[in-house]
């Protein structure tokens, strides 16, 4: 892999929760790298800190400890240099409506950005002739709202969800940003209109080169666009790969009952998980899903010989780039050093039959 | 045969606004029978949620609404206040989206469990209302000690239940439920999709869930119908309606949830260009027309009817008709070149 464009290492975010209480580590040992033109999803239930980890992404929030790292150099934290990073790195939130102000025009809505960092100035210095009007109506274009024109004094009342929802995306590619981080882009919308919303980031990434980082709760989705799919729980990533071998061999449990319970995909029988995401205060020793897991419940860890790990003995943080991998002792296997018998073609054991 | 729990029969709602009227359900004719689930689903002004209002008689006054409403061969629209009063959380009652709002933040989830109940039978004590209130919380799968709890002390899903053991408070017979999972992560959602499925069949309730997510109606329910411009346009078993739509709207709305490990889904998002239909300027003809891969002239000229093309399966579209099925899957596919 090339250098990733955008990269987190060991990232840990903790939030305190008052006085001799134990902090929320929301995000706990994360690492994750995003290739130019890849789109990856982020997937996880609420609670899991994947809106923790895409603010600590985009520099609104700091690491307490490792380091996000975009085109391989460290994030700096100063304010002139987050607003040229946010310049490069743009958000997309879930729900246009609420965020497109109801008393702007869609041009106000795109120009915002653009004033903002002086995008015409600054085009103007490197000899390039343009007005704030053609870069609205370039990126509303992009955007699939044509002819532009047509839509420039229109009110966000006016538009349907679809349309709002690429007002939005204009607004973010206005300002030529290498990655997108799109969150929910679709859950707040129709399921026929889903469909237009996810067309148009691919086709932004196949046209334009656009990364894409989508954090989403929706396995289809990520089956409809996504190149690699990295699952997360309570924290941590437990299970990275590529879309097709994350969701069609899932090696992780938790990565096995979330696609169980997807009617889509219910060619295995549902495990409907008890209970909620857990609390990031008190995570638990060993495996952090282990209260949770039905691989431990069934015995399949037992059978696999790793059940005393599974509740003593936390697992490694995955490598982001090296391919398809579960945090699982069952799909690790037993570690040579943990002593008793090394387990032998562990990972077979929980797959669904 | 017994009586249906629910029957709605030639149901128009039209809404009286400054700007004319509104119609919002067109001649719509259910059957809901006790044991049974049904699902409506459809995409935001199809009228799915003005349907659901209308079974308790908790449509908007500006609402007119023709047809009949029968709830265990009650007439609701005609029902004096008193009976409709009685109906309403004994005979049917409702569960709505989002239950955050729909719970008083100042009281105690127990508190407002117990309110219908008391309020339906005052002679019954504090302490029976406490311990029905323990059982109904058992029911839906949250510990009886939750019912000192604030409705912000518990997650989503938790509130969800709560509000689920609200409505089966007075053991109505018919549940409606608008939305319920809509805002909730996947594994609280199939808690929650499990948890309606079980009452179901332990009960022996009747279901009517609204949604938008077809996938999640195909789960839960036996049969679904789906709802366009405030008509039925296809209804069926939820598994023939999911996986063999025959109406080109149903193929759509079902290709949006893409069947993991279908490589023709793969970088091909599915989906509908284009918007619903405003209900007080619907187009001639079938009003899926403008939106439809399949359409063809005489669908901008005659509007189609519901017609049988199999042993409970019906379809408005003249497509069916003629070639057994409707849209090809290929034509939704989203363009992205």
């Amino acid at each position: 892999m090339s250098t990733p464009l955008l990269e987190a290492q060991d990232l840990h975010v903790h939030f305190p929760t008052g006085r001799r209480k134990p902090p929320a580590r929301a995000v706990d040992g994360v690492d994750l790298a995003v290739a130019p033109g890849e789109i990856v999803a982020l997937v996880g239930e609420s609670g899991c800190g994947k809106t923790t980890l895409v603010r600590t992404l985009l520099g609104l929030e700091r690491p307490h400890a490792g380091t996000v790292r975009f085109s391989g150099k460290p994030l700096e934290y100063g304010s002139g240099a987050l607003r040229s990073y946010r310049r490069r790195v743009q958000l997309v939130l879930q729900d246009p409506t609420g965020a497109l102000n109801p008393r702007q025009t869609v041009y106000e809505s795109v120009a915002e950005g653009l004033r903002i960092h002086k995008v015409v100035a600054e085009k103007k210095a490197q000899g390039i002739e343009t007005t704030e009007a053609d870069l609205v109506a370039e990126a509303l274009s992009k955007a699939g709202m044509r002819p532009p024109e047509r839509f420039f004094m229109s009110y966000p009342h006016e538009l349907s969800g679809g349309q709002r929802q690429r007002v939005v995306i204009a607004g973010a590619l206005a300002l030529e940003p290498d990655l997108l981080i799109a969150d929910e882009p679709v859950s707040a919308l129709d399921a026929s209109i889903r469909g237009e919303i996810l067309a148009l980031l691919l086709k932004l990434r196949d046209e334009h080169g656009l990364t894409v980082l989508v954090v989403t709760h929706d396995l289809g989705l990520a089956w409809n666009i996504a190149d690699r799919v990295a699952v997360m729980y309570l924290g941590r990533l437990v299970e990275v790969g590529r879309t097709e071998e994350v969701l069609e061999t899932p090696e992780h449990p938790y990565t096995q009952a979330l696609l169980s319970v997807v009617p889509e995909a219910a060619q295995v029988e549902q495990v409907v998980l008890s209970g909620e995401a857990p609390d990031p205060t008190d995570v638990p020793a060993g495996c952090r899903f282990h209260p949770r897991c039905q691989a431990l419940e069934s015995g399949a860890a037992e059978h696999a010989r790793v059940a005393d790990l599974c509740t003593t003995r936390s697992l490694p943080v995955l490598d982001p780039e090296g391919g398809h991998r579960a945090a699982c002792w069952i799909a690790l296997g037993r570690p040579t050093d943990a002593g008793a018998v090394q387990a032998t073609g562990a990972s077979e054991v929980t797959r669904p039959a | 045969m017994t009586t249906p729990l629910l029957q709605l029969r030639d149901l128009d709602v039209v809404y009286r606004t400054a700007t004319g009227p509104l119609p919002a359900v067109r001649g719509v004719n259910l059957e809901v029978n006790a044991g049974e689930s049904v699902g409506v689903a459809g995409e935001s002004g199809c009228g799915k949620s003005t349907l659901a209002s209308t079974v308790l008689r908790l449509q908007p006054s500006n609402a007119e609404v023709s047809g009949q409403v029968l709830v265990e061969g009650q007439d609701v629209l005609s029902m004096r206040w008193g009976d409709l009063r009685a109906l309403r959380w004994a005979g049917a009652s409702m569960v709505f989206q989002g239950a955050m709002h729909s719970l008083n933040p100042v009281r105690r989830v127990g508190q407002q469990i117990a309110e219908p109940i008391r309020l339906h039978d005052p002679s019954v004590s504090a302490q029976a209302a406490d311990a029905k209130v323990a059982e109904l919380l058992e029911q839906v799968g949250l510990p009886r000690s939750r019912a000192a709890a604030y409705p912000h002390e518990l997650s989503g899903g938790q509130r969800q239940r709560v509000m689920i053991a609200m409505a089966l408070a007075c053991g109505p017979r018919l549940l409606v439920a608008d939305e319920p999972t809509t805002g909730l992560d996947v594994m609280v959602q199939a808690q929650v999709l499990t948890l309606l499925t079980d009452l179901v069949r332990d009960l022996g309730l009747g279901l009517l869930m609204i949604s938008h997510d077809l996938s999640a109606l195909s789960s839960t329910c036996d049969r679904v119908v789906v709802m366009y411009g405030g008509r039925i346009v296809e209804e069926g078993t939820a598994d023939e309606v999911f996986d063999d739509p025959r109406h080109p709207y149903s193929a759509a709305l079902a290709e949006a949830f893409p069947r993991i490990g279908d490589p023709a889904a793969r970088f091909a998002p599915a989906g509908l260009a284009g918007d619903p239909p405003d209900p007080s300027d619907l187009p001639p003809g079938c009003s899926f027309a403008p939106r439809c891969p399949v359409v063809f002239d005489r669908c901008h000229i005659e509007d189609p009817t519901l017609v049988p093309v199999g042993p409970g399966r019906a379809a408005a579209c003249f497509k069916v008709g003629e070639h057994g099925a409707a849209a090809p899957t290929s034509q939704n596919r989203m363009e992205t070149a």
